[in-house]
This record gives C-alpha cells, structure tokens and sequence, in this order.
C-alpha cells in the first residue's frame, strides 16, 4: 500500500506516533499566535534544521513534499504585493510553510499501521455515541482494500471510453464508476452477512 | 448494517479514485478535478448521515498519511494551510447535500440533485473556508473572496451540475441505489 512515509529512518522514527502529534499540536497553536516576522522567520529556520538532521536525502524529500505548497505561496504574496503591505503577508507565508513542513514531518516519520492503532485507541471512549472502533478499522480495510480496485476500473472505462471515441472521457466516466462502486457494495455486504456479519454491539 | 458500513467504504474511495484517475479533468483545458464532485455525489446519493460518513472517513485517511488529494496530496500537512477549511467543510457540504436531497422530493432528480449538489458543495462548503480563511490569516472579507472563493468559483458550479446529471444517471440505472430518497 502506497503512503507518505518516508523510506529514510530517520530519529524521529522510534518516537510513537501519539507524543508526536500532541508536539505538532502544541507547535502549531504556537505558530499560529505569533505574530513577529523575525520569531516566525526562525521558528521556519528552526523546523528546516529538523529535517537537517536526519541527513540531505531526506531533507530533499521533505522539500518534495513541501512543493505543492507554491500556488497557496503566490496567491498570498500577490494579494499583499497588490494592496502594499507586505509584512503581514510574509508572516502568512512564514507561518503556513512552518506548519504545513512540521505536520509533513509527523506523517514522513510515522508508519500507518501505527497511526491506524493510534486512531482506533483515540475513538475508543467515543464508542457510547455509537463510534465502534471495530466497525471503524473494518472500513478503514475496506477502504484500503478497494481504492486500488475502483482506480483500476476507473482506469478500464477511460479506455473503453477512447477505443469507442474521439473526444475524451471526462464526467461521463463517473456514472458506471459509482455504479460499480454500488453494486460492489452490494456484494460485498451480502458475503459479509453469509460469513456471520457485523456483530451488534454488545454495550 | 453491513450495507451501511461498506458503502460508506466504498463511496469514501470513489472520492479518492475521483481525485487520482489523472484522466478525469473535467473540462479540457480547466485543470479542475473531480474530487470535490465525488464530495457533492456522496450527498446526494448516499443522503446526508452516510454521505457525511463517507467524507469523513476519507479525510481520516488522508490525515493518518495517504495520498489522496488530488494531485498526491495528503497527510497532516494539508490541514495546515489557510485553505484547510475547504477540507474541514467537506463533510458539511456533504451532509448539506444530502439534506436538501431527502427534504426536496416534489421535482426531478437532476434539478434537485444539481441544486443540492450547489448549495452543499458551494453554499455551506464556502461558509465554512471563506471565514476559516478569514481567520487563519486575519484578512477582510474582500480578499478572503479573491483568493480563497473566486478561483474555485466556475469549476464547482460545473461540478454541481454534473453531479445533478450522475445522480440522475445513477437513479435511472438503479432505481433503488438512491438511499437519499430511500
């Protein structure tokens, strides 16, 4: 399964991933309420030593994945070009790439399974409003085990679609994708049902 | 139940496969994905709870790591961005959706399958990015509406007529599919 963690051990590896979203949680309402250029400039600093650390490949890669940030970049900076003044703008700008680059830097270092355990320790106490982490780690598997397949039939009908016409496929593709989503889901649900279903909670 | 729970799963990664199948761009020209209309049909297929559901187990797995916003885009980083309300709006403009289209029975389904898909994934989605907008960089409404709605604006109306036109589509096959009119 594909996902954003990065092949690069790094220390921030062995750290588990609760104390690490708990720090990113903190650091990002610090982010948020400061508001000097010169503290947000080295708290930018700061953040880019941390992906130093772990040596240059896997400063690279957390340059990748901070890349798509440049659209979100430009449009802040014209705005505060346009209407002159800029210093709010930078330290939009500052802010946002430090935040954006340290909640990066929890998922690059924290393997999905134990995230996925995180998640389903977290919603436990919610199980009297009706969340059942069970339930709740069996459509996360669902979900995981036909994303592939929906893409792949996605794929299919796209080409179907060009051995037939001309034009390209566009939203008329969308309508037999959900279709075979529903009917999927229809059999998926029966098999569930035939090997003893979904236990009722017990609670 | 069982029903519930998997279609949950399932519409939750037609978002995602929506977002990823690089060839579905909806209008040449416009690179504008169809992700946020996979959001729209979850309302108005799947009714306001469930579609609900659906987004927001798709947003727990783009926020615990997957890349699955269009583009490749995912993990914790993208809820930091002021933009982020888009995606804390997602299972509002879901639920929105899904709303009109259980509580509007009286006209045809693509009339009220578009509005719903419109005032879900346009009219609450924007009322909830446009202030977040607003706050997470302590902006006036002025340039909130420049650079946080303006440049979505033409490609969501396109979209929730589209969803009006699937919905209708998926109505006509499966007549019994609909679970927001169910």
């Amino acid at each position: 399964m594909f996902s954003l963690t990065s092949p690069v051990k790094s220390p921030y590896h062995n750290v588990p991933p609760g104390p690490k979203f708990f720090l990113l949680m903190i650091a990002s309402i610090t982010l948020f309420l400061i508001g000097n250029i010169y503290l947000q400039a080295a708290a930018l600093a700061f953040v880019l030593g941390l992906y130093l650390l772990p040596g240059g490949t896997f400063f690279k890669e957390g340059l990748r994945m901070l890349w798509p940030l440049w659209p979100f970049v430009g449009i802040v900076f014209l705005w505060h070009a346009f209407t002159h003044d800029i210093l709010p703008g930078l330290i939009i700008i500052l802010r946002m790439i430090s935040a954006v680059a340290l909640a990066n830097l929890v998922t690059m270092t924290s393997q999905l399974d134990e995230v996925i355990a995180l998640v389903t320790r977290v919603v436990t106490p919610f199980r009297r409003f009706g969340l059942r982490p069970q339930i709740l780690a069996l459509s996360i598997a669902m979900f995981i085990r036909f994303l592939p397949v929906l893409i792949e039939k996605g794929g299919l009908l796209v080409q179907s679609w060009r051995s037939r016409s001309t034009r390209p496929a566009g939203w008329r593709v969308v309508v037999p994708l959900a279709l075979l989503a529903l009917d999927d889901a229809d059999t998926v649900a029966e098999a569930l049902r035939a090997r003893g279903g979904i236990e009722p909670d017990k609670i | 139940m069982e029903k519930n729970i998997v279609i949950i799963a399932l519409f939750a990664a037609l978002i995602a496969a929506l977002g990823l199948v690089p060839k579905f761009t909806l209008a040449s020209g416009i690179p504008i994905t169809a992700q946020s209309m996979g959001i729209m049909l979850c309302g108005t297929v799947l009714g306001s709870r469930r579609g609900a559901k659906a987004v927001l187990l798709f947003l727990l797995l783009v926020a615990i790591g997957l890349p699955l916003l269009a583009g490749g885009r995912g993990g914790l980083g993208v809820f930091g961005t002021p933009w982020a309300g888009f995606l804390f709006g997602f299972p509002f403009a879901a639920f929105a959706a899904g709303l009109i289209m259980e509580r509007w029975r009286s006209d045809n389904i693509p009339l009220v399958a578009g509005c719903a898909a419109a005032g879900g994934g346009i009219g609450a989605l924007y009322l909830i990015a446009v202030p977040y907008y607003m706050m997470a960089t302590s902006s006036g409404l002025d340039q909130a509406l420049f650079t946080a709605m303006l440049p979505f604006m033409p490609g969501d109306i396109l979209k929730a007529i589209l969803a009006g036109y699937i919905t209708a589509g998926l109505a006509k096959a499966r007549p019994d599919s609909l679970l927001s009119r169910a």
